[in-house]
């Protein structure tokens, strides 16, 4: 248990708060690789969501994209994305292989089945038959999708979101083992130094960030997607996970 | 699919001396690629067991004490939302590098997708299959274990698949401490810049991921003969 | 007769409601009998039902079943010695037929041999196929899993069966040939069975009598669905069992129950002014020709022109025949179809009973 003081001590000692390795550093660093990757996953997998539920093609490649998502290690991902990049950059360029870059392709890459397979699921779930009574109102199929169907799937798409974030944020810890920055810095560098303290006021900042993430999503869900079911009680239904199911759970970090 | 594999392997050895695979290697290393994948399904196998031995009677619990629902889920939610990675080096002053400091993380991960499914897979019970049952007196605990739970297999094990399919992934995160099963051959790979021992480690992973999916997958056709005809639920595959 | 169940003063009141569930209902049923609970929703009627059982704890008052306080008894082992049939069935969806039939006897421990015989015996009485034992539920039709909820309520053999609205759930034709079937089986076993429908017809049909109950379990009539369809205790009542109870009565009435008039006849032997002056008695414009009690059919006077007897004219067949035991709905049935006014009434072999008049039957709606 003395650790775990220790970490906290560390916590509190003013002069882990400045400097470049200090925690606010630290922390902006590794917001700036979570939402950059969470931006650009939900650029590529909302759009594509969208298509395949609305559409209805591709749904068998989505649900085998996101068993694949699950099965595959995150640290497997950000390995084999940071020897691509040393590999394919230039000389010149080859210090960017080192952390940034990297990350925020394999973050991506983690971020986007979760947000996808949700969408289409949230899209696709929608009744059919008020599908059909929507276009016997005359909605054409675009106005189907947007007035009928994005609404419908806000919660899905939420809960994908936040999954998602919380996915990116975890992972983003690992950026500190091809020389990049974020919180998984003072995991690394301490247990390599053997300052415990340090290792544990890391893992406590990182398990804080996760669970702010999370609460914070699933705050803007309540507010996002107020009363979609009848009883008005509760934002979303948690349907259990069963493949092909929107995802409830993603591979951890 | 094989053919896109050759073509990037083909890309990736362009130019360059070093061979994407160097067969050799993995001869070299048999002995250790052995020991490393018990390791990875002796941690599997306990932290998902332990995992159910847990979320298992808190669900039973939970089916016939609906207010304990919400309490319950609120804090595996929790365990389940800190990083492996993070937990992991959270309790490395308390267990140090042992095995347990990787199973406490998997088993808590665990247990909110297991706590859930086996709910889940309760309730999905009718109440009419349920209330027969009871009028032809059978007692509470016969109830469960004739009916609800043979009823609940195919979420239960549906839970059980994610959870397997999720501990194998997590557990190369371990490798930073030296007890990562087939993620130690990651971890090689990543600070040695040598792609061998990276792929071999991302591809017994993944065929362990998969294997273990498919084998309880056949668990639960062998445990749901009645689901087979009547696609009470049948999982996709 | 011995009362084989009995409900003294029962209530179930359900905490933080105002008014009890059901609120001291007390009932005997006869050993051997069918009796119907209906009544509205909210009336209590499967509350009380159940209640026999224990599925439903009751608040106050005794259940004696077979000289015994249900009360008193371990509710599992009270259940098992108790057949309970609801409207989905609840078969066990992961259990075969056999093993959903043989549910009861292995819970009290019969050895295979006794049960394999008992479901032969089952499969006999439900007219159950062979070849359905070895299914799961799903792969049986609507009607089938009905009747196998039934036959597996009945495995042990129990002296009572308790039925939750048994045919609710499957289509009108399925549910006419179960009832008819159940009631076949009723009447071959002697079981007590209470059932509970919502369906009036339906408790009209089956049940030598009927409890209809009011909101909270008030019991407004307990008594032989034909009695109340001809005196309703109350406007409850006649509310309940609607518009229509007039007729609805008349599929419970024998024709034989009833007094046939003679109607007019004739013998082939008569001459033909006999006859003519019986056509004008009759008053319906023709006479039954009846040789020695067999009938041969209808003469006119339009038929009798130039015939010296009766017999030289040539007689008609009726279109509306009823037999005794024919109800008197099916009577009227024919006397408008055939668009005559009276029926004729026959016995095996033409044997002429008499003529069953519209007015005669219509004395029995009006009450």
């Amino acid at each position: 248990m003395n650790g775990l003081v220790d970490g906290l001590q560390w916590l509190i000692d003013p002069v882990n708060w400045s400097g470049i390795d200090g925690v606010p550093a630290r922390v902006w660093e590794h917001v700036q690789l979570s939402v950059t990757s969470l931006v650009i996953a939900t650029l590529i997998a909302l759009p594509l969501g969208l298509w395949v539920g609305h559409a209805r093609r591709g749904q068998f490649w989505t649900v085998q994209l996101g068993n694949v998502g699950r099965s595959v290690p995150s640290l497997a991902v950000l390995s084999i994305a940071f020897l691509l990049a040393l590999k394919l950059l230039p000389g010149d360029y080859a210090q960017l292989a080192f952390g940034f870059l990297p990350t925020i392709v394999a973050l991506t890459l983690l971020g986007i089945p979760v947000i996808l397979i949700n969408t289409y699921v949230g899209i696709q779930q929608v009744d059919q038959d008020t599908v059909e009574a929507a276009k016997g109102m005359g909605m054409d199929g675009r106005q189907i999708l947007w007035r009928l169907e994005v609404p419908m799937a806000t919660p899905l798409v939420m809960t994908g979101l936040r999954l998602a974030a919380v996915q990116i944020v975890a992972t983003a810890s690992l950026a500190a083992l091809i020389g990049g920055g974020g919180l998984g810095r003072f995991i690394v560098d301490g247990f390599a130094l053997r300052e415990t303290d340090k290792v544990v006021a890391g893992s406590i900042l990182i398990a804080a960030m996760s669970l702010l993430t999370d609460l914070a999503f699933t705050l803007l869900t309540k507010s996002a997607a107020p009363r979609l079911t009848s009883d008005g009680s509760r934002v979303q239904p948690s349907p259990p996970a069963v493949e092909g199911h929107p995802a409830d759970f993603v591979p951890g970090t | 699919m094989i053919g896109l594999v050759t073509a990037v392997t083909g890309f990736l050895a362009q130019g360059d001396t070093e061979p994407l695979i160097r067969w050799i290697w993995i001869t070299d290393h048999t002995d250790e690629i052995v020991s490393r994948g018990l390791q990875h399904v002796y941690l599997t196998v306990v932290s998902v067991v332990i995992g159910f031995m847990i979320a298992f009677p808190a669900a039973v619990y939970a089916s016939r004490h609906r207010w304990s629902i919400s309490p319950i889920t609120s804090i595996s939610g929790v365990l389940y939302t800190i990083p492996g990675f993070a937990f992991i080096f959270l309790l490395l002053p308390i267990t140090g590098l042992s095995l347990t400091t990787v199973a406490i993380p998997l088993v808590a991960y665990s247990l909110l997708i297991l706590f859930r499914n086996t709910l889940a897979g309760l309730d999905s019970v009718e109440t009419d299959v349920k209330e027969a049952a009871l009028g032809m007196g059978l007692s509470r605990r016969q109830l469960l274990w004739r009916v609800e739970v043979p009823l609940a297999m195919p979420v239960i094990i549906a839970g059980l698949r994610i959870a397997t399919v999720s501990a194998i992934a997590l557990i190369t995160i371990a490798s930073l401490i030296g007890r990562g099963g087939f993620g130690q051959f990651i971890l090689e790979g990543l600070n040695t810049f040598f792609w061998t021992p990276l792929l071999v480690g991302v591809v017994l992973s993944v065929a362990l991921a998969f294997a273990s999916d498919i084998l309880l997958l056949a668990l639960q056709r062998l445990v749901t003969p009645w689901s087979k005809s009547s696609g009470v639920r049948a999982v996709a595959t | 007769m011995t009362a084989m169940i009995s409900l003294e003063d029962v209530e179930k009141r359900y905490a933080g409601a105002a008014t009890p569930a059901v609120g001291d209902l007390s009932l005997d049923i006869e050993e051997g009998e069918t009796v119907a609970l209906v009544g509205p929703s909210g009336c209590g009627k499967t509350t009380t039902l159940k209640m026999i059982n224990r599925l439903i704890e009751p608040t106050g008052g005794r259940i004696v079943l077979d000289g015994t306080n249900v009360l008193e008894q371990d509710p599992v082992q009270l259940r098992r010695g108790i057949g309970y049939v609801i409207q989905h069935t609840g078969l066990l969806p992961h259990r075969t037929i056999r093993q959903n039939i043989a549910t009861v006897p292995n819970l009290v421990g019969w050895d295979d041999a006794r049960t394999a015989t008992r479901i032969d015996e089952l499969l006999e009485i439900f007219d159950l196929d062979r070849e359905l034992l070895d299914r799961y539920p799903a792969e049986l039709s609507g009607g089938q899993r009905q009747r196998v909820g039934v036959a597996r309520a009945l495995a042990a053999d129990p002296p009572v069966m308790l039925m939750d609205e048994p045919f609710a759930a499957v289509d009108p034709i399925v549910r006419a040939r179960l009832q008819d079937q159940f009631l076949e089986i009723t009447a071959r076993l002697g079981k007590t069975i209470v059932f509970v429908t919502h369906d009036v017809d339906e408790a009209i049909k089956l049940s030598d009598r009927m409890a209809i109950l009011n909101v909270g379990g008030v019991l407004e009539q307990f008594a032989p669905p034909e009695t109340v369809l001809r005196e309703p205790a109350n406007d409850f009542v006649r509310d309940f069992v609607g518009a229509e109870r007039g007729l609805k009565r008349l599929a419970l009435i024998k024709v034989g129950d009833v007094g046939v008039e003679d109607g007019p006849i004739v013998a082939p032997s008569a001459s033909a002014d006999e006859a003519r002056r019986a056509i004008d008695a009759g008053g319906f414009g023709w006479v039954s020709l009846v040789d020695d009690g067999e009938l041969l059919g209808w003469i006119d006077a339009e038929s009798l022109e130039g015939r010296a007897t009766a017999g030289e004219a040539a007689p008609r067949p009726f279109s509306a025949y009823v037999t005794a035991s024919d109800s008197l709905r099916q009577a009227l049935d024919s006397i408008v179809t055939s668009r005559t006014a009276v029926a004729v009434v026959v016995t095996e072999g033409q044997r002429y009973r008499g003529v069953l008049s519209l007015e005669r039957l219509s004395k029995e709606i009006v009450s």
